[in-house]
């Protein structure tokens, strides 16, 4: 019999809606030519690149279209932003992030420190929230560029965006403000002007466009240099012809998630809970790692402790389900989850962290199926454990 | 995904020998909840024979992999045989492990050779060895702080796998490996390690048939005999044919049953380090 895929793996990446695929093939074989071309050919083509950039914009509610930018990915989006707000702001030498940060963006930032400037990393407490009086004070004249995410990756938590535009403002209103959304497109509603945010970006494959497109928000009073040189395509910000086809599925992707995020919040939060109830219930060594903190409805981070995360992921994986873990083993790095050290999650869980995510494909059998086994595996790993005195501890504590 | 082998596969899918022996001859234990992983083994040991061995492990697939071959390892072998085993054997009998999770493999000798270090040391005639374990100890120094990794570790790593970068030793003691600080004396240790290799190499093709006689007959009368005088032993030289050099121990040392121990950890050791890396040292009785 063929296992079934249960994939709960969403902050990964997720599968290409059937929609936005069937949207996209025109655009490989028919439609082929290139946007900027002078004939009567390209306008289909010309006229799929304004649709899809028109879907964006109501996507974020943005004002213009003028301020959207496609890209290849969450990545090229935020080096775009953080690279194009510094190079016109030369003077500036100073930069405030999360410890929370993707990769993506923490790298980037390592790298400038190399190159001079002084970057303030934002702590968060033991549930994962910002600690926004820290940021408040780290704010000064020569603050170039405050960077947050919207919601981590790793937790689902959600950053106050708006309170922290306030703070900005309030401060330096100079200062640009860089907003990493990839989280939380196709999750909650982002209206980039009740935000109050000058830059922000998404990718594509995580709200079922496919991998290799993303976009970015540029608001008409933050000027950026291209960090690709060429042509005159996306105004001059981004050189390279565009990916018509996957700029299209991302359009859809777009206009799909915007009339599913009402879905995500009841129906994909009712199917997380389900499943956080079930894992917290059921097995008395799991502790929610996020606690009471708000977040996006389809991410749920559960420790477990006194075993290793890479084991239960193998196990899960044997039965076809996927998951994820913030242990070390699973990172190729040696540490654990910089997100879950930075909330100092307890040595005896951070290793045994899972992240599961959800979408609008995961049905109540894929979470009652996964309720059923995990108790199982984990009490197969438990039963290797050298600690069986604190297990037992445990145990007993959660039965009082 | 890593590419685990099928034989890593079955062993954490179906791992042998998991639990506790009560009354265990010796336990031995490596690694720590905070850095990840950690192993427990238990033996049980009759006249030299590991009759039984269990383990428990925290850790990721390829670590439980390498704590349950382990104990099919061991289980029926000499204590002699399973002195041997070293990480590499461990990681070969399991089709290979990714190079990332080779220090997985490392955890299972470390925690092998704790467990015979605690055996040995409470056999009261073999203080030779134990001093031997002292001195070296006290000589350690952590080089990773992170990890706890010691320079001793790290010798040892690059001595039995031949590993040339710090890269390699990351990913064998996971030295290095987070915040990075101590690479630059990783890669200090790597060039002492081969340069001092290079200058045995060297010297001992140097050497000349009589130099070697006059050579290993100073080192065992300067540095050997007096190590096992402290003992109430002693060491003499009979005779040397090519790379095997003949010995006979005397007092406490000869009839002490860890006198095979004694001749292969610490004098062959000795005279492969200082004159000759092929020295095979030969007890006469």
């Amino acid at each position: 019999m063929e296992k079934k895929l249960i994939y709960l793996d969403n902050n990964a990446t997720t599968r290409v809606d059937d929609n936005v695929y069937e949207a996209m093939l025109p655009y490989f074989k028919d439609e082929y030519a290139n946007p900027s071309s002078m004939y009567q050919f390209a306008t289909r083509a010309s006229h799929a690149l304004n649709d899809a950039r028109e879907q964006v914009r109501a996507f974020f509610n943005a004002k213009s279209e003028k301020e959207i930018l496609f890209t290849s990915c969450g990545s090229e989006s935020a080096n775009t932003a953080i690279r194009g707000v510094l190079n016109m702001n030369k003077n500036k030498k100073h930069i405030i992030t999360t410890k929370v940060e993707h990769p993506c963006v923490l790298n980037l930032y390592q790298t400038l420190e190399k190159q001079g400037y002084k970057v303030d990393y934002i702590g968060v407490n033991s549930v994962g929230e910002l600690d926004l009086e820290q940021l408040s004070e780290a704010i000064n004249d020569d603050t170039a560029l405050v960077s947050v995410m919207y919601a981590n990756n790793e937790t689902g938590v959600i950053n106050p965006i708006e309170k922290i535009s306030e703070i900005i403002k309030r401060k330096n209103p100079n200062t640009k403000f860089f907003v990493d959304a990839v989280q939380v497109a196709g999750k909650i509603p982002i209206d980039v002007q009740a935000l109050g945010v000058d830059l922000l970006g998404i990718s594509g494959h995580k709200f079922h466009a496919p991998k290799g497109v993303g976009a970015l928000y540029v608001n008409s009073k933050t000027i950026i240099t291209p960090l690709i040189i060429g042509g005159h395509q996306e105004r001059g910000k981004r050189a390279g012809t565009e990916n018509v086809p996957y700029i299209v599925g991302l359009g859809k992707a777009c206009d799909i998630a915007q009339h599913f995020l009402k879905y995500e919040a009841t129906e994909v939060k009712r199917l997380r809970d389900k499943l956080e109830n079930g894992i917290l219930k059921n097995i008395y060594n799991a502790r929610l790692n996020t606690g009471l903190a708000n977040r996006v409805p389809n991410t749920t981070n559960i420790g477990f402790e006194y075993i290793e995360g890479e084991l239960i992921l193998l196990h899960l994986s044997d039965l076809g389900i996927c998951a994820s873990s913030g242990s070390a083993c699973t990172s190729g790095s040696l540490e654990p989850s910089h997100v879950l050290r930075a909330m100092n999650v307890p040595f005896t869980a951070i290793h045994g962290s899972i992240r599961f995510s959800l979408s609008k494909y995961t049905t109540d059998s894929d979470i009652d199926y996964v309720n059923s086994v995990l108790p199982g595996i984990i009490d197969k790993i438990r039963n290797l454990s050298p600690y069986q005195d604190e297990l037992a501890e445990l145990k007993r504590r959660k039965a009082c | 995904m890593w590419d685990y082998s099928e034989k890593v596969m079955d062993h954490y899918r179906n791992p042998r020998n998991v639990g506790k022996i009560d009354d265990a001859d010796a336990i031995g234990v490596a690694g720590s909840l905070t850095c990840g992983d950690q192993l427990k083994i238990y033996l049980k040991i009759k006249d030299g024979i590991v009759t039984d061995a269990k383990f428990q492990t925290f850790g990721c697939g390829s670590a439980v992999a390498s704590s349950s071959i382990l104990t099919e390892m061991i289980i029926g072998k000499s204590i002699d045989d399973v002195r041997k085993i070293t990480n590499k054997d461990i990681a070969d009998q399991l089709g290979g492990l990714p190079p990332e999770k080779m220090h997985c493999s490392v955890m299972g000798y470390e925690a092998l050779e704790d467990a015979l270090k605690g055996y040995v040391d409470k056999d009261e005639l073999d203080e030779a060895m134990d001093e031997l374990h002292g001195k070296t100890e006290k000589q350690d120094k952590i080089v990773c702080t992170c990890f706890g990794v010691t320079e001793n570790q790290i010798w040892e790593a690059l001595k039995i796998n031949g590993l040339k970068t710090v890269e390699e030793v990351t990913n064998y003691t996971k030295a290095g490996g987070a915040c990075g600080k101590c690479k630059g004396l990783i890669q200090d240790i790597i060039d002492t390690y081969y340069h001092k290799e290079k200058k045995i190499e060297e010297e001992k093709s140097t050497l000349s048939p009589a130099q070697k006689i006059l050579k290993i007959n100073s080192i065992i009368e300067n540095q050997i005999s007096p190590e096992l005088q402290k003992d109430g032993g002693d060491i003499t030289l009979t005779d040397i044919d090519g790379d095997k050099v003949y010995v006979r121990l005397r007092g406490r040392c000869s009839g002490c049953k860890n006198s095979n121990l004694t001749l292969k950890s610490f004098v062959e050791t000795t005279l492969r380090e200082t004159v000759d890396k092929n020295i095979e040292v030969v007890e006469v009785n």
